[in-house]
């Protein structure tokens, strides 16, 4: 089984090197005896993690739809995209096929809600459009009917999406930036495109739409925040390498990130099997972004005689330091480092409290297998005491971020009970 | 009425150490492996977090990560005139439970054997004559030799990362090692841990006597380590809650910390847990095993065939399995005839209690691993001449305390009363300056006739099964042999500054309620030939050619130091013959 | 528009599902390391006030009791201040007093001393019928006074009495009874505070233990000194609102 995923990882890579320019050749159409576009195909919907969507937890049944999408505004579910001509979409054209992720519609134009991100999938070209469809015409047809929209009125009218699309969507393939490096270009292409790294990472309106101001400055949701990757030199990357991300993608953990929630499967179903140079490549791109720029509200430490940090550092001593360590160092590929770690820093805390009130268990990848798991304090530690803790970690050992209060614990701690994952 | 199951390349009885290590070869190999464990799955964060993992009551005097009697046990005589009684609560040794096995709750003191014991009938008769040993003790050599074993020690240490000091290397003796100990290719994958005020004065004493001592050899990590496997480990904070409990921060050698992250990546693999194999099923010639049939938790029942069976469960139901499946034949002590169910053995432990001036002496107890301290190995093994002693035999003794939890820590000085103000004084003013450490004198328990294991005729477990019986005594060797051992670690004691040392040396008979480690050894021995083993030297069944049996059931006798390590190493070797000789060409890999 | 719970659900991480398998009842477990949030099994915490098991007799006896045992003094609370009774009574009212993880079949006859207990009694009987039988003995060596009656040489004299055997409880065996309640006396003195004895944990600050700290690895080098760190326990943390 390893040699398989070798092979196929030795594979990957060399595809991904002819690729990594970010040209591709004129969009020819879908040969089926291509076996080159096959495997690019293959390659693309990787980083684009349509399984993450598209395919049921423990069918055995890739891409055959069924999984159940919680919006807002209502449940949709991911439909069968096997090449089943009755319940997949064998039966489309590649012209449609191209449409869904350049325009957002689907069969015959009918739109497509933006649960399936097409408003950054506009940016693959069609090319690498067709592609993943000629390998999506390889994997097994399932008979799977599946119906998608299961909102409510009046939002199941998927007319509506006329004019949140007027609002927020702005069709078109990428245009490489000819002041960027190659590299650079390849990472946002990625990043921007079949990575829609923005689906979770950009700020949203209350209408869904990302407020592209402030995009990649980090977004809550599900009960974890998907964090600050900008450059910020605090709350984003800025403390990290290129070479940090790139390992952090492929491994999951990094000196102060260990990929859990759902970056977890983010990691270990899309990143850790990209190549080296795509990974590179976005870390580049994603250094380049700016940050919210200089706070000085939130760069300013709290006191370290300041009754929650004495209190925290205390709960900390007993409760924390025998993994994390006592002076926030952590041990590399198994406790994160607190000290300098921007998730810490992270102006919206969700995802420590998550950490802390229900424990968590960091992605296991084939070059860092451990996956070791944080249990929950929930149990032992009142909404005082995590506060106190989260305090003290924000704000010790040179890291600053806004104090954790009781009252936004208790608020957690009450919708984590709501959640089952 | 069995439900049958599909058929699986290999199904492994119980997923502890060796489970976990034959599993992840087999996988390895290509195979689609089912792993049944009787107990549940255990993880660090679920399981034994930082927040409770340090529960003496909960896990030390109830046991409660442990296989619970009242779900199996066995009964108990110190002799054939005697009615086996059942062990209504654990005692002597504890039994462990579920994933990880005893491989979760260990000390982790990791051991090898020397040379000479793997050839101890031999290389004593050798040396002392035949008549020096006892008529009755029926120790054997192995059938491998410590340098057959060497690469797959040093594999186990590999795996586990193990902390130490090298004392011979490639044949060089090395300063501060453990001279005595059979040549090692390479040294220890991390340094020896750092150790407490009680164990380093220990280790100046013993110099001063002329002794060499060494950092015992600790699945405790000194340091953060990655095993080729790719996992990672953690560094050990010395909280002093080790043995009989799990340890929060990843820095025990475990099954869970060192492959089990490996195996489960692998979709060959498999484990039901909460689950429990009644038999290993025979074919009609009874010289081949086709799988086993389990019960699961609601009592329903299945048939799970495969082509190779490993029985990797504890050594007692190692044997009980084998006698229940009717392989090989029982052990009549009476004729001397069958294989299965002698030479059990156990390990004769015994120490003395050193009380210091508690003005000029706090020994921090409760700063501590499992495995610290140090160690001298002048009597180990045939390290010494016996000839004027009249017993055989030895072990390592060692301070090497691993805890300073309270209600194991309550040692007195004799004529305290055992309770009132007196007794309150006492435990006030001893705490911190007594050196109490249960295994000081850890050594070997030679195997003899009598001592035995067979099935109950009376008690049954909960199935209607009957329960192991077993038949133990200690005998005059090891009784002489411990006199002797504690002596000398009383002396040492001495030097070290203790105002009062109180010898308690191990004597029979043997008790039942009184704890003496868990190894539990032998039953189903390997060796040479049929006629004086069950298991060959790969671990294979005579009797059935696709079975193989893992762990200290396979010790002819056992040896005076922890087993772990031995059973580690024959796990490994084993399953590199299975790999590359049995897979490709499977039947009886020595022909006798 | 919001990309929210991707997830089904059997659980949250991409590989790893630790399934309720149809009609096998096992927790099966393949593909990676099971994980379930929120997952955890703390002990209990014993909640002072009320006797669970013991009639308020026998509540006043045991009390009586573990205060000869474990004598109060100027410097440390004895057996009763600090909860001893609390945490047998606790104890008896579940599964230890229930012996329910110890093999309980027949048939029950008495062997060697080697052999351990053969009693078919749960600890819970046990000390139902001992207690009893210990006020009737009192009864009728001390005019007509249950145990908890009596003044403390005569409570010292008793015990003595239990443990060397030369007090006998009629049909039951006085020596075990001293052994059985020693051992959760002192389990309850010495034992985490979660379980309802060893209060404020004034038995580990007597002693020098400092509870339940997990990392020493500031102290493994500082030899022959005293730890400075507060005393804590699992659910004992006096020294984070100091």
């Amino acid at each position: 089984m390893r040699d398989e995923a070798n092979t196929l990882r030795r594979g990957l890579l060399g595809l991904a090197l002819i690729l990594s320019g970010g040209t591709a050749a004129a969009a020819a159409g879908i040969d089926a005896q291509n076996f080159g576009q096959i495997e690019r195909g293959h390659y693309l919907t990787i980083v684009g993690d349509c399984a993450a969507c598209h395919t049921l937890q423990g069918s055995g049944h890739d891409y055959a739809g069924g999984r159940p999408i919680e919006t807002p505004f209502g449940e949709l579910v991911a439909p069968n995209i096997t090449p089943d001509p009755e319940t997949g979409i064998g039966a489309w054209t590649d012209e449609e096929f191209i449409n869904s992720l350049a325009k957002g519609t689907g069969r015959n134009g009918t739109h497509l809600y933006p649960a399936m991100p097409y408003n950054y999938y506009t940016k693959v070209t069609s090319d690498d459009a067709l592609a993943i469809r000629a390998y999506l015409n390889t994997v097994p047809a399932v008979h799977n009917p599946v119906q998608p929209n299961q909102l409510p009125f009046p939002l199941d009218i998927r007319a509506s999406m006329l004019v949140w699309n007027q609002l927020f969507f702005t069709p078109g393939t990428f245009q490489p930036d000819p002041n960027k490096s190659a590299e650079w270009n390849r990472g946002a292409y990625l990043a921007e495109g079949l990575g829609h790294c923005g689906a979770c990472h950009t700020p949203k309106n209350f209408l869904g739409g990302d407020k592209t101001r402030q995009r990649l400055r980090g977004y809550v949701l599900q009960g974890w925040v998907a964090p600050d990757i900008t450059n910020d030199q605090r709350r984003g990357l800025g403390g990290w390498s290129v070479d940090e991300i790139a390992t952090y993608l492929k491994t999951g953990h990094s000196r102060t990130g260990a990929a859990t929630g759902l970056m977890s499967e983010t990691v270990g179903n899309s990143t850790s099997h990209m190549s080296d140079a795509d990974l590179k490549a976005i870390a580049i791109y994603l250094k380049d972004q700016p940050g919210q720029g200089d706070n000085q509200k939130q760069d300013t430490p709290a006191a370290s005689n300041d009754s929650a940090v004495k209190s925290g550092g205390k709960i900390y001593a007993d409760e924390c330091a025998g993994c994390h360590t006592a002076n926030g160092k952590g041990i590399a590929g198994l406790f994160p480092a607190l000290d300098g770690s921007s998730m810490v820093q992270q102006t919206d805390p969700t995802s420590l409290l998550h950490v802390v009130l229900r424990g968590a268990r960091s992605v296991a990848t084939q070059e860092a297998p451990t996956g070791a798991a944080m249990p929950q304090f929930g149990w032992l530690l009142n909404d005082d005491q995590v506060a106190a803790v989260l305090t003290y970690i924000r704000n010790s050992w040179g890291n600053a971020a806004p104090a954790v209060s009781a009252s936004e614990v208790g608020k957690a701690r009450r919708a984590f009970v709501e959640r089952n994952d | 009425m069995a439900r049958r199951l599909p058929r699986k390349d290999a199904v492994i009885i119980g997923l502890g150490w060796t489970g976990s290590i034959l599993a992840h070869t087999l996988c390895d190999a290509g195979l689609d492996v089912v792993a049944i464990e009787r107990g549940p799955w255990r993880d660090t964060a679920t399981d034994f977090p930082i927040s409770y993992a340090q529960d003496e009551l909960r896990y030390r005097l109830q046991h409660e990560l442990f296989l619970r009697p009242a779900q199996m046990s066995v009964t108990f005589r110190n002799n054939a005139n005697q009615t086996a009684l059942p062990v209504r609560n654990w005692g002597a040794f504890m039994l462990g439970n579920g994933v990880g096995g005893g491989g979760v709750h260990w000390n982790a003191e990791t051991f090898r054997f020397l040379p000479t014991d793997f050839i101890a009938r031999s290389h004593l008769t050798q040396r002392y004559g035949e008549k020096f040993l006892p008529e009755d003790m029926t120790i054997q050599d192995w059938g491998v030799t410590y340098d057959n074993l060497e690469p797959h020690y040093d594999q186990f240490e590999h795996l586990c990362g193990t902390s130490g000091t090298a004392g011979n290397l490639q044949g060089k003796i090395q300063d501060g090692g453990n001279p005595f100990e059979g040549a090692r290719s390479r040294p220890y994958p991390t340094p020896a841990q750092k150790q407490g005020y009680g164990h380093t004065l220990f280790a100046e004493a013993a110099k001063q006597l002329g002794y060499k001592p060494y950092p015992q050899p600790s699945g405790n990590l000194s340091q953060s380590y990655t095993n080729p496997l790719g996992v990672t480990l953690g560094q050990c904070t010395f909280c002093g809650f080790c043995e009989w409990f799990g340890c929060a921060n990843y820095s025990k050698a475990t099954p869970q910390t060192t492959i089990l992250p490996v195996l489960l990546r692998n979709p060959n693999f498999e484990a039901r847990t909460e689950c429990e194999v009644m038999r290993i099923n025979l074919d009609n010639t009874g010289k081949r095993a086709t799988g086993v049939t389990y019960v699961n938790s609601s009592g329903e029942e299945f048939e799970q065939p495969a082509d190779l069976v490993l029985l990797c469960a504890f050594q007692l139901f190692n044997v009980q399995l084998l006698l229940l499946s009717g392989i090989g034949t029982p052990y009549d002590p009476q004729t001397g005839k069958g294989q299965i169910g002698r030479n059990f053995t156990h390990q004769t432990i015994s120490t003395a209690v050193g009380f210091f001036d508690k003005d000029k002496y706090n020994f921090n107890p409760f700063i501590a691993s499992g495995s610290i301290g140090f160690c001298i190995d002048e009597f180990n093994g045939d390290n010494f001449d016996h000839s004027q002693l009249g017993f055989v035999g030895g072990g390592y003794i060692g301070q090497v305390r691993t805890n300073g939890r309270p209600l194991e820590s309550m040692a007195v000085p004799p004529g305290t009363p055992a309770w009132g103000a007196k007794w309150k004084e006492a435990l006030r003013d001893n705490y911190l300056s007594s050196v109490i450490c249960g295994a000081a004198c850890h050594a070997s328990f030679y195997s003899y006739r009598d001592v035995y294991l067979d099935l109950d005729p009376t008690y049954k477990d909960r199935f209607g099964r009957p329960l192991m019986r077993i038949t133990i005594d200690l005998h005059e060797n090891e009784i002489k042999m411990s006199a002797f051992l504690t002596d000398k670690y009383a002396e040492i004691l001495q030097q070290m500054g203790a105002k009062q040392v109180v010898k308690q040396p191990r004597k029979g008979p043997y008790d039942v309620t009184d704890y003496q480690t868990s190894h539990l050894c032998g039953g189903a021995i390997m060796g040479e030939n049929p006629g004086n083993s069950a298991l060959n030297r790969y671990l294979q069944s005579w009797d059935v050619p696709n079975l193989f049996v893992q762990g200290a059931t396979a010790f002819p006798q056992n040896a005076g130091y922890n087993p772990t390590g031995t059973v580690g190493a024959l796990a490994f070797w084993s399953a590199k013959a299975i790999r590359t000789q049995y897979l490709k060409n499977p039947g009886p890999l020595v022909h006798a | 528009m919001y990309r929210m719970n991707r997830r089904q659900l059997l659980g949250s991480s991409a590989v790893a599902l630790l399934l309720m398998a149809p009609a096998a009842h096992a927790a099966i477990v393949r593909g990676g390391l099971p994980w379930k949030p929120g997952s955890a099994d703390p002990p209990t915490p014993v909640m002072p006030g009320g006797w669970h098991y013991f009639t308020p007799q026998e509540a006043a006896t045991v009390e009586a009791f573990v205060d000869r045992l474990i004598p109060p003094d100027p410097e440390t609370p004895g057996g009763k201040e600090t909860g001893c009774a609390v945490f047998i009574d606790r104890q008896l009212a579940g599964p230890y007093g229930r012996n329910e993880s110890l093999y309980m079949m027949g048939p029950f006859q008495q062997g060697t001393k080697q052999q351990g207990p053969q009693s078919s009694l749960t600890a819970a009987q046990h000390y139902r019928k001992a207690l009893a039988a210990l006020d009737d003995a009192c009864r009728n060596k001390y005019g007509g006074k249950g145990f908890a009656d009596l003044s403390d040489d005569q409570k010292d004299e008793v015990i003595a009495g239990l443990e060397n055997g030369s007090l006998k409880l009629d049909g039951f065996d006085g020596q075990s009874f001293f052994t059985l309640i020693l051992t959760d006396t002192r389990n309850g003195f010495l034992a985490d505070p979660i379980y309802g004895g060893n209060k404020d944990m004034a038995a580990w600050k007597m002693i020098g233990f400092p509870g339940t700290h997990y990392d020493y690895r500031d102290w493994i080098d500082r030899h022959n000194e005293r730890v400075t760190l507060p005393t804590v326990g699992i659910a004992s943390h006096p020294s984070w609102s100091q």
